[in-house]
């Protein structure tokens, strides 16, 4: 007999054609800075493949996509640094071939063992990096007001602040204000943190998502990205230089994406040679100047193939100093997420 | 022919839109509504016969502020947008030259054209502080700064009623060429003024019209997810952005469709509110 959930795959399956299962294909759920034919051509070209790219926002939609799939549909897996261990949870990443992505030569703050590794098995290696931080426009607002987040969201800029769309980083901005790391947040700092955020949300003339923030700070609606970074302003910079970013003094999020291979790919080998190119210098080069949005590249050796004008935009040289001011995501477990997603959604509504 | 076989063909014609209806309406909506009741224990959905996401939609002030916040905007909306579509629908229907009229609604309909997302983002740069109006509204000495119009509630209103116009004026001006000339002319024979003869012939006689198209703005308009996430700038959440951040990191498959129930049982609501005067055939 047919259960609910076999339904849905049918109708999931009806609904996308099913994904492509020829030999020579290979199956991507991706993070849209995936998707720049600049990054995916070079590969298709040296291993004479197709790659199929399917975008998605949410480590929730991805995996709700994979587990009503059928095996072999999906080949590789982009996802949140913090969510790998959710995704090993789920059965839907498979070990990390050996050798697939050597990260002898990544910044060894962003390897990330205790991330991509579960019960000593490594399932993922991470890709890229940035910082949720404050992304500004240096001739609207005073740039040393930028150095400290409690002037961030100070009345002085009331009505020119936009907040980015997503607790965690955002939540995780707020504890540091507060002193609080953003590994240790638990339930009893909430209250604290909700006070922050409401003093943010008080101040803000919206919260925006990716674009959303982009067009804000872009066409002067707003002049300060709470959460925005590099992979915000960095696309805007050769049109509009006075659209930068910095780390105040109490430190950013850091965020990070991994990329693994999917349980039961239909192409294993193949996306073990598509991880090795995406972690290889030249496939980190590109990934990082994705038309999507920019990101710091985990392999430092990416940096003999950036220009130097990327890397001034990346902020190259300063990567140690952001590096040692930066700290990881907030990376809740299921009773304290939904508590912190309550929270945010609860000051939206005020 | 036998009434047998008959009754078959008859089976036969209905089959592809019953089954239609069944693969894409019955079937999604019981495993939505099952849904519902099932739960999330950790990260793992457990089926089951539980009332708790229906609970929560009372215990979180911002699950029950979402359906408020939703039913106020579609309500302006609607109001709103029938105000502004019947005299314009009222024009092409009787001022304007039969000739003109094809062209008349091929204009009112013209913004149908482009998609409807870059739609959203052009009223939200048309409303931005250097935008349009606020720089006709300094230009012409009305304001000295710019005011807040991008990422409120107003803007999600006026993408919404830019929209929705159109639709409702098809819909009113399908149901005005549809009245018979005669009852205007009678109504003025027998002494009634303009006023008194669209408020006791024509408004009567196009209510079905007005009904049927509010009614389809009423459920458009309180699903919608663009238009508020595009020009709302989350200032206020409506029931489906909600439901999408229940979706997008945590997957909270049972409370998205706890929410997506509720908001069927709205549009449920509103419809036995208005199916008196709904007439689907005017459109």
């Amino acid at each position: 007999m047919m259960t609910g959930r076999n339904l849905i795959s049918v109708a999931v399956l009806a609904a996308s054609g099913g994904a492509a299962l020829a030999e020579g294909e290979l199956n991507a759920l991706v993070w849209c800075d995936h998707t720049d034919p600049a990054l995916i051509e070079p590969f298709e070209a040296a291993h004479d493949v197709k790659v199929n790219l399917r975008e998605y926002e949410g480590t929730g939609a991805a995996l709700a996509l994979l587990e009503q799939s059928r095996p072999g549909d999906w080949d590789v897996l982009v996802v949140d640094g913090i969510d790998v261990f959710r995704a090993v949870e789920a059965g839907v990443l498979a070990p990390l071939p050996e050798g697939a992505a050597p990260t002898g030569d990544f910044f060894p703050q962003v390897v990330m063992a205790e991330n991509n590794t579960v019960d000593g098995v490594t399932y993922a290696v991470t890709e890229k990096f940035g910082y949720n931080t404050i992304s500004y426009n240096a001739d609207k607002v005073d740039p040393a007001d930028m150095e400290d987040l409690t002037s961030v969201w100070a009345d002085k800029y009331k009505g020119r602040i936009s907040i980015y769309d997503y607790y965690l980083p955002v939540m995780g901005l707020a504890a540091m204000s507060e002193g609080i790391d953003t590994a240790a947040i638990g339930e009893g700092d909430l209250e604290q943190i909700g006070g922050v955020l409401s003093t943010m949300r008080a101040n803000a003339a919206s919260v925006a998502g990716v674009v959303a923030a982009q067009t804000a700070l872009a066409t002067g609606e707003v002049d300060i990205v709470v959460g925005g970074g590099e992979w915000l302003t960095a696309v805007l910079a050769s049109e509009q230089p006075e659209l930068t970013w910095t780390i105040p003094k109490q430190g950013a999020v850091r965020w990070a994406q991994s990329i693994g291979v999917v349980e039961g790919a239909n192409n294993p080998d193949l996306a073990a040679e598509f991880i090795k190119y995406i972690t290889g210098p030249e496939g980190q080069a590109r990934l990082a100047t994705s038309s999507c949005f920019w990101g710091m590249p985990a392999n430092a050796k990416a940096g003999d193939v950036l220009t130097d004008a990327q890397k001034d935009i990346l902020r190259w040289d300063q990567q140690p100093d952001y590096l040692a001011l930066s700290q990881l995501y907030p990376a809740p477990d299921a009773d304290l997420d939904i508590e912190m997603q309550d929270l945010w959604l609860d000051t939206l509504q005020q | 022919m036998s009434r047998i076989q008959s009754r078959f063909q008859g089976w036969g014609l209905v089959a592809p839109a019953l089954l239609w209806t069944t693969a894409f309406f019955v079937v999604p909506f019981v495993v939505m509504a099952a849904m519902s009741f099932a739960s999330l224990e950790g990260r793992t959905l457990v089926w089951g016969f539980s009332f708790e996401n229906y609970a929560r939609l009372l215990e979180k002030a911002y699950l029950w502020r979402a359906i408020i916040v939703s039913l106020e905007i579609t309500l302006t909306v609607t109001a709103v947008s029938v105000l502004l579509a019947y005299p314009l629908a009222w024009i092409i229907a009787f001022r304007v030259p039969q000739r003109w009229q094809r062209l008349a609604l091929l204009l009112a309909i013209l913004p149908f054209w482009t998609s409807y997302v870059v739609r959203s983002y052009a009223w939200l740069l048309v409303l931005a502080r250097e935008g349009v109006v606020n720089q006709t509204m300094l230009a012409l000495g009305l304001i000295s700064d710019p005011i807040t119009l991008a990422n409120t509630r107003f803007a999600t209103i006026t993408g919404f009623v830019h929209f929705f116009v159109m639709l409702l004026t098809l819909t009113i001006y399908a149901n005005l060429i549809q009245l018979p000339p005669n009852y205007r002319r009678a109504a003025m024979d027998l002494g009634a003024n303009a006023f008194q003869t669209f408020r006791h012939v024509i408004l009567p006689l196009t209510l079905p019209g007005i009904v049927t198209g509010a009614f389809l703005t009423f459920v458009l308009c309180i699903g919608d997810y663009v238009t508020p996430q595009i020009l709302g700038g989350n200032t206020e959440l409506t029931v489906p952005q909600v439901i999408m951040v229940q979706l997008g990191r945590r997957a909270d498959f049972p409370l998205a469709s706890a929410l997506a129930i509720v908001l069927m049982g709205i549009v449920a609501l509103a419809y036995l509110t208005s199916s008196r005067w709904l007439r689907l055939d005017r459109i």
